[in-house]
C-alpha cells in the first residue's frame, strides 16, 4: 500500500511537470488576430446557490424573471420551463396563475379544425417569441437566438490544467453564470487596434465562440424597474439573469444538494461501522 | 464454480431437499463464503467487487430512466430533460446513471492497472485476463451508445465521428458505416438501434462476468506477492474476510461517487451536450467522454502516411490496436516472475505507462493543432513500445529481486516482530460471529 | 492481540448489528427513488384539473372532456330526464350511495346529490367510465335512457346510476365546481 502510495506522489508530480510545460506553450497568439476564444476568462462571481449547502435566493430568482420576461424573451425562447414551476421562484398559486395569463398560448384544434390562441395555464410552457427556427434566424440576422431553458449549463468556459483539478475538490459548478454574467458586462470595451470586427457585430472579448456576436447590448442601467430597491445596474441585472437561467436549467439544485449532505453523512458513519467490523474480523489474522 | 472440494453440508431438512435437487447454496457456499482468497490482497484488490456493484447499479438505475426516454430524434432530448425536471428522483436516477458511467471506468481503469502491475494475466490465468478484455470491449461499446442517447450536440457528433472510423476501411468501410447507421447519416434510425443496443449490452457485460468469476474462481486469485497459494495458511474464507474489505472499499467508493453525483454532477460531461443536435451545426471542438481520451489522442497522433496505409486508416489501426494489444499482453511478457514488486525496472516502466495514459487523456481532450500533435504522438509510441518492446526484453534481460517462498513467509516478514499468527491456526470462517 | 480475547462479546455483538442495521437503512432508503419515480410526475399532476367552458350546451346535449387521461361527461340534462331520475327511489337502486367526490362518501344516491347541486340539477358530470371494467358507456342509450356500456352490458339511469348489468356501483362524479355560470373546473 505504501509503495503505491508513492508511486501515485511520483506520478501526480511528473504529470503536473509535463501538463505545465505543456500549457506554457499555449500562450503567444496576437492579441488582434486571437485564435482560442474566450479572450478574456469569466470572471469568478460568488452565487447563493454554490458550494455544498447552496440554494437559490428567491428574490433573486424573481429580480432575474423580471429581467428575463421584460428584456430577454423579446427573442430567447425557453421552452422547456413551464409556468407551474415558478411557484419554486417564491410565486403564490394566484400569482403563477396571473403570470401565465400574461402570455398568449397556442391550442387546438378546437371543434371546428381551427388552431386557437388562448392564455396561458400554468401548465403551459413559455412560448417562444417566433413561431419556429427560421423565423427566429430571418429576424435576427441569420442566427437564431439560443432557448434559454439549458443555457447556464450549455455555457462554460474551459477551465484548463490545473484549475479543473481544483474545482473537483472546490466544487465549482457555475461555469455557465459566471460566463453569461462576464458576456452581458462584457459590451463596450475597445478592439485591440488592428482587429477586425465584421459588420452587425459587436465586440466582446468574453464571447466563447469568436471575437464578437450578433447580439448587441441587450441590456442598460435603468431598463427594468426593480421593487424592492436593488440597484437597477447592469451588473446587478447580469447577476439576477444568471442566478434566473441557473435555476431554469437545474431545478432541483438546492434539493440534489441538500440530498448530497445526508447521503454523505450516512456514507461517513456507515462507513466508519464498517471499518471497525472490518477491524475486528481480521484482528486475528496478519496480512 | 470452485475447483476444490466443497465444503458445503446443509443444516437442515430443506437444506438438504434443495441440495439433492438443485445445489443452488452450495454453490454460492462455495464461491462466495468458503472460497479460500490469499490473506495478503491489498485495497487495490477491491476493485473487482466494485465493478461488480458499479454493473449493477447502472442496470438499476438504466432500467428506470428507460421508463421514461423516448428514443426519437424529435422527442429524446426534450424526454432527457422531462426525467431532470418533472419525474420524481429523476434528477437523481439521471445523474447516477451518467456518473455512474464515469465511476464504472475509473474502477476498470484501476482494475486493469492492477492486473497489469501485479501481473494478473499471466499463466494459468490468461483466458481470465481475455475475458475481462472482452468486458472492457462491450463497456466502451455500451458508453459510447448511452452518450448518444440524450440528444445533444455531442451525443451527435460524437457518433458522427466515431461510426465515421468505420469509413477508413479500404472497400467495404462505406458499406459498414451506413449499416451501421441505418441512414447515410446518424438519424433517427441510428438513435433507436443504439438504445436497443445500450439496452441489451450490459446483461452481455454481465454474461461475460459471470465467466470471468468462473474463470476467476478455477484459477484463484494473484495476489502482491505474484506466488501461488501453497498452503491453508496462505488463505483466509472469502466470507467474512474479504467481503467485510471489499465492502469498506465499496463505501470509499461510493462516497467519491456521491460527491460527483451530488455536487458536480456535469463536471465530468460537456457543456454543449445541453444543446440540442444540430446536424447543420458542428461545435467547436468534439471531445468525446472522458475515458475514450487516451484512445482519441491516439487515433489524432497519426498524421502521416504509413507505406499503402493513409493516415485515416493509420489513425482508426493504432486506436483499436491500442485495445487489441491487450489481448496479446500474457504472451508478451516473457518474466518468470509476476508481480511488479519483485521486478525494480519493470516497476518504473510501469509507472511511466501510467503517466503516459494519463497524459494521453489529457491530450485527447486538447485541440488537434501545434505541439499537442507531436506530444501525442511521442505519447503513443511510448504506449505501444510498452506492450511490445518493454514487455518482451525486460522479461528476457532483468534481474529480479529475491522473493519469498510463500505468501505465509511473505506477511510474516512484513509483520517482523509484530503479531503473525498463522491464518489457518486461529482463523477460520466459524470465527465470525 | 490478548486484547480482542478479552473485548466482551456483547459489545463485538453490538458493532456487527449496528453495522447491519445501517447497511439495511442505506439500502432501504436507496431503494425509495427507484419506486418513488413511478408515480406521476409533476407536468401529468398539473394537468389534474381543467376548465370547460359549457355555454354552448343547450339541454339535452353533452359534452366530453379529457381529464386525468379519462373522459368526463358533462350532461346538461332535458327536465324529462330530471324528472325520471327524481322518481327512482333508493331501494330501487342497485348502488345506493352517490359516489360524489364533492360530498361524503355515504351520501346517498338521489339525483340531486348525483347532479351539480341545488339550482343546478340539470348539470350531470361524472368520470365516464364504466365500474365494471373500465370501458366507456355510450350515452342516451340503453333501456334506462342513461348510458349503456357496450363491452358487458351494464345500463346507467339518467342520473348515471348503475340499474342493470355486471357493474358494481354508479358513475364516479369527480371533484369539480362552477367558477362562473358557464364555466366548470374539473378536478
Amino acid at each position: 500500500m505504501k509503495k503505491i502510495l508513492k508511486g501515485a506522489a511520483a506520478l501526480s508530480f511528473a504529470l503536473a511537470c509535463s501538463l505545465g510545460a505543456a500549457s506554457a506553450q499555449e500562450e503567444g497568439h496576437s492579441a488582434a488576430e486571437p485564435t482560442h476564444f474566450p479572450i478574456h476568462k469569466p470572471e469568478q462571481m460568488d452565487w447563493t446557490f454554490a458550494g455544498p449547502f447552496g440554494k437559490y435566493d428567491k428574490g433573486q430568482l424573481q429580480r432575474g424573471f423580471k429581467v428575463y420576461k421584460e428584456v430577454c424573451s423579446a427573442c430567447h425562447s425557453m421552452n422547456l420551463v413551464a409556468f407551474r414551476t415558478l411557484s419554486e421562484l417564491g410565486y403564490s398559486e394566484a400569482q403563477v396563475k396571473a403570470i401565465a395569463a400574461e402570455y398568449t398560448v397556442q391550442d387546438g384544434p378546437n371543434d371546428a379544425g381551427d388552431m386557437f390562441e388562448r392564455p396561458g395555464i400554468p401548465s403551459d410552457y413559455f412560448p417562444s417569441p417566433f413561431p419556429n427556427e427560421q423565423a427566429a434566424a430571418a429576424a435576427n440576422g441569420g442566427a437564431a437566438p439560443p432557448d434559454m431553458s439549458l443555457l447556464a449549463k450549455a455555457r462554460g468556459v474551459e477551465r484548463g490544467f490545473p484549475q479543473f483539478v481544483f474545482d473537483v475538490f472546490t466544487q465549482y459548478a457555475e461555469g455557465g453564470p459566471d460566463y453569461i454574467h462576464a458576456l452581458l458586462t462584457g459590451y463596450g470595451q475597445e478592439p485591440p487596434a488592428g482587429m477586425a470586427i465584421p459588420e452587425g457585430t459587436h465586440y466582446n472579448p468574453y464571447f466563447i465562440a469568436g471575437k464578437s456576436l450578433a447580439m448587441a447590448p441587450p441590456i442598460s442601467d435603468d431598463q427594468v424597474t426593480y421593487d424592492d430597491g436593488t440597484p437597477q445596474t447592469v451588473d446587478q441585472y447580469s447577476r439576477d439573469v444568471s442566478a434566473f437561467l441557473m435555476w431554469a436549467a437545474e431545478p432541483h439544485l438546492a434539493e440534489r444538494k441538500q440530498t448530497g449532505f445526508s447521503v454523505i453523512a450516512f456514507l461517513l458513519i456507515f462507513g466508519v461501522l464498517v471499518y471497525l467490523t472490518k477491524k475486528r474480523v481480521w484482528r486475528q489474522v496478519s496480512h | 464454480m470452485s475447483g476444490g472440494h466443497s465444503t458445503y453440508t446443509p443444516k437442515t431438512g430443506i437444506g438438504r431437499w434443495i441440495d439433492a435437487r438443485m445445489p443452488l447454496p452450495r454453490l454460492v457456499y462455495d464461491s462466495f463464503i468458503a472460497y479460500p482468497v490469499p490473506r495478503n490482497l491489498n485495497y487495490a484488490y477491491t476493485f473487482g467487487g466494485i465493478l461488480a456493484i458499479m454493473l449493477v447499479a447502472q442496470i438499476l438505475t438504466g432500467v428506470v430512466l428507460a421508463m421514461h426516454y423516448v428514443a426519437d430524434t424529435r422527442l429524446a432530448f426534450d424526454a432527457v430533460e422531462k426525467i431532470m425536471r418533472d419525474v420524481n428522483s429523476g434528477w437523481l436516477l439521471r445523474y447516477l446513471h451518467s456518473n455512474g458511467a464515469s465511476m464504472f471506468f475509473f474502477a476498470v481503469y484501476i482494475h486493469i492497472f492492477r492486473g497489469l502491475y501485479y501481473g494478473s494475466y499471466k499463466a494459468p490465468r490468461e483466458l481470465l485476463w481475455i475475458l475481462g478484455c472482452i468486458i472492457y470491449l462491450l463497456m466502451m461499446a455500451t458508453g459510447f451508445m448511452g452518450y448518444v442517447l440524450p440528444w445533444g450536440q455531442m451525443s451527435f457528433w460524437g457518433a458522427t465521428v466515431i461510426t465515421g472510423f468505420f469509413t477508413a476501411i479500404p472497400l467495404v468501410g462505406t458499406w459498414i458505416q451506413e449499416l451501421l447507421l441505418g441512414g447515410f447519416a446518424v438519424d433517427n434510425p441510428t438513435l433507436n438501434r443504439f438504445f436497443a443496443l445500450h439496452y441489451l449490452l450490459p446483461f452481455m457485460i454481465a454474461g461475460v462476468v459471470v465467466l470471468h468469476v468462473w474463470a476467476l474462481h478455477v484459477v484463484g486469485q494473484t495476489n502482491p506477492t505474484g506466488i501461488e497459494v501453497k498452503s491453508k495458511t496462505d488463505t483466509v474464507a472469502f466470507t467474512p474476510y474479504a467481503t467485510i474489505k471489499d465492502g469498506f472499499a465499496m463505501l470509499l467508493f461510493f462516497l467519491l461517487f456521491a460527491w460527483f453525483v451530488f455536487y458536480i454532477p456535469n463536471f465530468l460531461g460537456h457543456p454543449d451536450n445541453y444543446i440540442p443536435a444540430n446536424p447543420l451545426k458542428t461545435p467547436a471542438h468534439i471531445v468525446p467522454e472522458w475515458y475514450f481520451l487516451p484512445f482519441y489522442a491516439i487515433l489524432r497522433a497519426i498524421t502521416f502516411n504509413i507505406g499503402p496505409i493513409d493516415s485515416k486508416l493509420g489513425g482508426v489501426l493504432a486506436m483499436f490496436g491500442a485495445i487489441a494489444v491487450l489481448f496479446v499482453v500474457p504472451w508478451l511478457d516473457t518474466s518468470k516472475v509476476r508481480s511488479a514488486v519483485y521486478r525494480p525496472w519493470y516497476k518504473l516502466f510501469f509507472w511511466l505507462f501510467v503517466i503516459d495514459a494519463i497524459f494521453l487523456g489529457w491530450l485527447g481532450s486538447r485541440p488537434a493543432e501545434g505541439s499537442y500533435v507531436a506530444m501525442a504522438q511521442v505519447a503513443t509510441l511510448y504506449y505501444f513500445a510498452f506492450f511490445i518492446v518493454v514487455m518482451p526484453v525486460l522479461g528476457l534481460i532483468e534481474t529480479p529481486k529475491r522473493m519469498p517462498n510463500s505468501i505465509t513467509e511473505a506477511v510474516l516478514a512484513k509483520n517482523k516482530g509484530g503479531a503473525g499468527h498463522p491464518a489457518g491456526a486461529t482463523a477460520s470462517p466459524e470465527t465470525k460471529g | 492481540m490478548s486484547a480482542d480475547d478479552t473485548i466482551d462479546p456483547s459489545r463485538r455483538d453490538f458493532l456487527y448489528i449496528a453495522t447491519g442495521m445501517a447497511g439495511v437503512v442505506g439500502a432501504g432508503a436507496l431503494a425509495w427513488p427507484f419506486i418513488d419515480q413511478m408515480r406521476p410526475d409533476a407536468s401529468t399532476l398539473a394537468l389534474s384539473s381543467v376548465e370547460v367552458d359549457v355555454s354552448s350546451l343547450t339541454p339535452g346535449m353533452s359534452l366530453t372532456v379529457k381529464w386525468r387521461g379519462k373522459p368526463v361527461f358533462i350532461r346538461n340534462r332535458t327536465p324529462e330526464e330530471i324528472e325520471v331520475a327524481q322518481k327512482v327511489s333508493l331501494n330501487e337502486l342497485k348502488d345506493p350511495l352517490a359516489r360524489n367526490a364533492n360530498l361524503t362518501s355515504d351520501a346517498p344516491a338521489n339525483d340531486l346529490d348525483r347532479s351539480a347541486g341545488e339550482g343546478k340539477e340539470n348539470w350531470l358530470v361524472m368520470i365516464g367510465v364504466c365500474t365494471h371494467l373500465g370501458c366507456i358507456p355510450l350515452g342516451q342509450q340503453g333501456e334506462y335512457g342513461g348510458w349503456f356500456c357496450p363491452c358487458h352490458g351494464s345500463s346507467y339511469d339518467t342520473a348515471g346510476r348503475i340499474r342493470k348489468g355486471p357493474a358494481p356501483e354508479n358513475m364516479a362524479v369527480p371533484v369539480f365546481s362552477f367558477i362562473s355560470d358557464t364555466k366548470i373546473r374539473v378536478g
